[in-house]
């Protein structure tokens, strides 16, 4: 790329506006290979987030987004007097509070427990094993839920009732539904994060644990010393990330699975926006939550990454 | 895989008791958590094996009790199992074709650092991570542009999934210039560049990154719920969960509990969904650390 390096000593002054001209015939067929992302980001991520204007909006699908007349802050007056708001948000927080406490430290944990496996065959065997679910789609999965949770002929109740308890309706039973759906979900995505934390621990020189070693220190003490200081970094990349989704609870695994019973701890904002706005067409109401929801979890990702930076960390931008 | 080489020559030397109890312990707890990820889909499989009655007279289905293909016969009949999963094709060829097209062209021009404009552009992608229009913006878009109960529009607005031009990005910037160089005296353009010489040498993550794709687009299921009502133009996800969760009546077949009289065939229906994904994993697998640690250490 000569061509790029040399192009940033050129004099900035005069013909500026001509010397891009150059610079971009220049590169013509590195611009244009551009384009069709260009294009698909700005129809498909940045209109939509124009778009969200509607929610300041009297939103009339005939006149469309632009020509819709602006009514101020009413639509979120609106919505902060009603009771269901507070309800799907906290039912959001929840659940994805709940689900970072309990999975995020778990992959970790299996990652560093796979480490100290000495087969290594029998490794890669139980690296495919638990990383299978992330492939499955939450269709299935739901499918395959209300098989194994099923009262009467599911293996879980099946095992429930043979210890003498009385069966569990996980899929049913408002208290049940959330601890349910905490824990299939990091059935199904722990494995991803495992295999990341695994080739991170791969890549660490082993020449550190040879010194370990000569110095006497026992396994416990390298896992401490060694292993986890070397992926602390990517512990809070990801880290951060999870804390940048925390609006984030699952819809699908959500919207396949709830049912009205447990709306009250289940229905989730996406949800609620989805029959709000695509069921009952109130549009501005819906995109308002939206909105809500984008702005929480963009304010969640960049305070988290500060503070990781602040730490001294990277963080992920 | 230098550690593990090490630890070898370590239980040479010596093994505390401590030491072995915590491997059988680990052994025993791994195992028994493969088993867990594993276990569902062998209980889905066995289940759509079995008879009705087969299937009612215990809890934990290691083996069918009595065999019975009618969930399958049930399945490979139905006209809606077979229209829905000629859409899913058609979303997973077409769609991660464009997907891959748009996504290599994209993460090779941002991975040129000195480019003017990278850092716009580069911003521009990854800002859409951190901040979104929403669902219902989108949807009124995707609705402007007359792609409702359109299979397209379960292609054209995942085109890109930025993490996956990340990682593809991360990739190419990793690559010796060298090669790059020598083409462009050559009088080799940026296009044959790419095509010729950098994709041949990025297997690993490409090969990584068509998966991520193509595993999206086969379980789509989000675009669909969203913009297609019409049964035409339904993916498999949405025929399976109507077969699974809805008591649509077409389905039951008679006066009886469709969640009972089912279990076998709407078993039969996940087993469906998921052997094409089952048969396509070992070939990937090789890949995927390479390809996801590219993308992953670097954010």
């Amino acid at each position: 790329m000569k061509g790029l390096s040399a192009k940033k000593k050129e004099p900035k002054k005069g013909g500026q506006s001509r010397n891009l001209g150059v610079y971009i015939w220049k590169h013509k067929y590195l611009y244009l290979m551009l384009v069709p992302a260009v294009v698909y980001y700005i129809i498909f991520c940045y209109v939509p987030m124009y778009g969200v204007s509607i929610a300041f909006k009297d939103f009339n699908p005939m006149l469309g987004i632009m020509k819709s007349p602006w009514i101020g802050f009413e639509v979120f007056e609106k919505l902060f007097s009603m009771d269901k708001f507070y309800s799907v948000f906290w039912n959001t927080i929840r659940i994805s509070i709940i689900r970072l406490i309990f999975g995020f430290p778990f992959p970790i944990i299996i990652a560093l427990l796979l480490n100290e496996l000495h087969h290594d065959k029998f490794k890669r065997v139980l690296q495919t094993a638990v990383y299978i679910p992330n492939f499955i789609s939450w269709v299935v999965v739901g499918g395959i839920l209300t098989s194994i949770l099923s009262m009467d002929s599911g293996i879980v109740n099946g095992i429930i009732t043979s210890l003498g308890f009385k069966p569990i309706g996980f899929l049913t039973d408002e208290k049940f539904f959330v601890p349910t759906m905490v824990v299939s979900m990091i059935w199904k995505t722990f494995g991803w994060n495992t295999i990341i934390y695994l080739a991170a621990i791969t890549g660490i020189d082993s020449q550190l644990y040879e010194a370990a070693t000569v110095d006497g220190a026992n396994r416990w003490q390298k896992l401490l010393h060694i292993t986890l200081p070397c992926i602390r970094s990517i512990i809070i990349v990801v880290l951060i990330t999870r804390i940048g989704s925390l609006m984030q609870a699952g819809f699908e695994q959500i919207f396949v699975l709830y049912h009205p019973g447990v709306y009250g701890t289940a229905d989730i904002i996406d949800t609620y926006v989805y029959r709000m706005g695509l069921q009952e067409g109130k549009f501005e109401l819906a995109t308002a939550v939206g909105l809500f929801k984008s702005v929480i979890n963009f304010c969640l990702l960049v305070a988290a990454n500060k503070i990781a930076r602040m730490a001294g960390e990277e963080g992920i931008y | 895989m230098a550690k593990q080489k090490y630890e070898k020559q370590g239980s040479h030397i010596k093994v505390s008791l401590g030491s072995r109890i915590f491997d059988a312990f680990n052994i025993v707890f791994l195992t028994f958590l493969a088993l867990a990820c594993f276990y569902p889909f062998w209980d889905c499989l066995v289940v759509s094996f079995s008879s009705l009655k087969g299937y009612l007279s215990t809890n934990i289905h290691l083996w069918p009790s009595e065999w019975s293909f009618e969930g399958y016969t049930y399945m490979l009949t139905n006209i809606d199992l077979w229209t829905s999963y000629a859409n899913s094709i058609f979303i997973t060829v077409a769609g991660t074709a464009i997907n891959m097209l748009i996504t290599t062209m994209a993460a090779y021009v941002l991975s040129k650092k000195n480019l003017k404009g990278q850092r716009f552009f580069m911003f521009m992608a990854v800002f859409t991570m951190m901040f979104s229009g929403g669902i219902i913006p989108t949807y009124i878009v995707i609705k402007d542009l007359h792609l409702i109960n359109s299979v397209w529009s379960m292609i054209l607005p995942t085109a890109i999934n930025t993490y996956n031009l990340v990682i593809l990005r991360n990739f190419f910037m990793d690559l010796p210039q060298e090669l790059e160089e020598a083409a462009l005296l050559d009088g080799c353009t940026e296009v044959g560049v790419l095509f010729k010489i950098m994709l041949p040498i990025s297997k690993p993550a490409l090969t990584t990154v068509t998966l991520f794709y193509a595993v999206d687009h086969w379980n789509e299921f989000f675009s669909a719920i969203m913009y297609i009502n019409d049964k035409k133009a339904w993916p498999l996800q949405l025929f399976l969960r109507s077969m699974l969760f809805e008591n649509d009546a077409a389905y039951s077949g008679g006066g009886e509990s469709l969640f009972l009289l089912g279990q076998p065939m709407k078993m039969a229906a996940v087993m469906m969904a998921i052997i094409p994904i089952m048969c396509a994993y070992p070939f990937f697998q090789k890949y995927f650390t390479a390809g996801m640690t590219a993308g992953a250490v670097k954010g």
